[in-house]
């Protein structure tokens, strides 16, 4: 199928993967088509920056990781909207870092006065408790970019004594069940853990055969 | 690219040396890993640690081959490892698709891990488009394999034995030019590109295959197992056609 370059088109068979063509190009990829290749990889980098008290931005080095106890990823709008109406306020927490990123679904700048409507990627601090992270992050994160965003955002963490907590949303429709889904009461809950995690759950775990997938998942 | 999972089995639950790596391609179908997800539950697999990998689309639930509540809450990721020593076999399960531009660094990263564990041989489990046959590939059994030089020359002579199909080369200019063949699997994902790797590495590899098309792919996953079953001879099956492994 005719695409433009740069085009992530969803394949329409379930394995997800026809890749005989590419596979076939690959052999052939002239070294314009290597610089276009790279030159779209640079734009698709993610870049994550920590605001200091002074206001200054910088980057955090993994040789001084952020010391944190707890960090709290709310992905998509929903999550970032609950977190917004209920949780942030501008009397206890502070804007610590933004992600800037590009993809075909969206932009997002380092600024980090947002409106609601914008695709923003911020990260804030609870200034009682300074370690104390939260993330809110409205924006699409593309498959290709997923992996870099966990690498550069948990490479600033100290991993020791973390909790994390990550918060999304799925379409209803999405969920698979032998019961009947008229009964099903929309919204609900559902939850999944590692076992490092050794607190009470405050839902039911996701039943077999559901998943979650993209960054959350990452 | 290769975490082992942490149990008290320590560094025992990461040693393939002389084990038999099986494996899915993400194909048409998917029958290459529903097969594998009936090797892995039939055999009572244990998970012996997953890849951590950028090539394949993240997911995550919870344990897919639980059979009572206590092991239903590990969490599954898209790529895993299991592991069962008395048959000295290793099997990968993927779950997810691969990310665009990443299947060729994946099948890299896989074969350079596959010669680092000295596995004794890798067979992957794979289809391809069954609307592609030509005539006489309409006829028959629907099944094919395929062996790298290393492993012919170690059970090519058994293939002969279970009156296997060889997987057929088609032309590679057809209508102009019948003379040069070349190995074309439609829709088989990155099981070419891991043979002819494997090929020019010098990697045993064999690859099992179906003809076949989207749908209800369990029955064609079933098919797949029992095929592979008659060369390895994972469980007892009714009907066995030749008793040497």
């Amino acid at each position: 199928m005719a695409t433009f370059f740069g085009e992530v088109v969803v394949a329409p068979s379930r394995a997800g993967v026809d890749d005989e063509e590419s596979a076939e190009e690959a052999h052939e990829e002239t070294p314009e088509d290597r610089e276009i290749r790279r030159e779209l990889e640079k734009k698709r980098e993610i870049d994550v920056l920590w605001t200091l008290k002074s206001g200054a931005s910088t980057e955090i080095s993994a040789d001084e990781p952020l010391v944190c106890s707890k960090f709290i990823v709310a992905i998509g709008h929903n999550a970032a909207a609950f977190l917004s109406s209920f949780i942030l306020d501008s009397v206890c927490w502070e804007v610590v870092g933004v992600v800037k990123l590009w993809n075909e679904w969206c932009r997002t700048s380092n600024t980090t006065n947002v409106l609601p409507t914008d695709s923003f990627c911020l990260f804030y601090r609870l200034i009682s408790d300074p370690t104390v992270l939260l993330c809110q992050c409205s924006c699409y994160v593309a498959e290709d970019q997923q992996f870099q965003w966990l690498e550069k955002v948990f490479g600033c963490m100290q991993k020791e004594g973390l909790q994390v907590t990550i918060l999304s949303t799925c379409p209803v429709a999405d969920y698979k069940t032998q019961e009947s889904t008229l009964t099903l009461p929309s919204p609900f809950l559902k939850a999944l853990k590692t076992k490092e995690f050794k607190e009470q759950v405050c839902c039911p775990l996701l039943e077999q055969p559901n998943i979650v997938r993209d960054l959350p998942a990452a | 690219m290769f975490v082992p999972c942490q149990r008290g089995g320590g560094s025992a639950g990461s040693d393939f040396k002389g084990f038999t790596l099986l494996m899915p391609a993400v194909s048409v179908g998917n029958v290459g890993q529903l097969a594998i997800d009936l090797v892995i539950s039939t055999l009572d697999m244990t998970k012996v640690g997953y890849f951590y990998t950028d090539c394949l689309v993240p997911m995550v639930g919870n344990n897919p081959y639980a059979t009572a509540e206590e092991n239903s809450m590990e969490l599954s990721i898209n790529a895993e490892v299991y592991s069962l020593p008395s048959k000295k076999l290793v099997v990968l399960q993927i779950r997810s698709p691969f990310i665009k531009n990443k299947y060729r660094p994946f099948c890299q990263t896989l074969l350079a891990w596959v010669k680092s564990s000295k596995c004794a041989r890798v067979v992957v489990l794979s289809s391809s488009h069954a609307y592609q046959r030509d005539d006489e590939q309409l006829l028959g059994t629907p099944l094919r394999y395929l062996l790298t030089p290393d492993l012919e020359k170690a059970v090519g002579g058994l293939m002969q034995e279970l009156n296997w199909k060889e997987m057929e080369k088609v032309a590679a200019y057809p209508g102009i030019n019948d003379t040069e063949k070349v190995l074309h699997i439609p829709g088989g994902g990155i099981t070419k590109l891991l043979f002819t790797e494997s090929c020019s590495k010098g990697i045993p590899m064999a690859v099992l295959l179906k003809f076949c098309s989207e749908g209800d792919n369990i029955p064609d996953a079933f098919a797949l197992v029992n095929y592979l079953n008659e060369w390895l001879q994972l469980i007892k099956s009714e009907v066995s056609a030749v008793s040497s492994r």
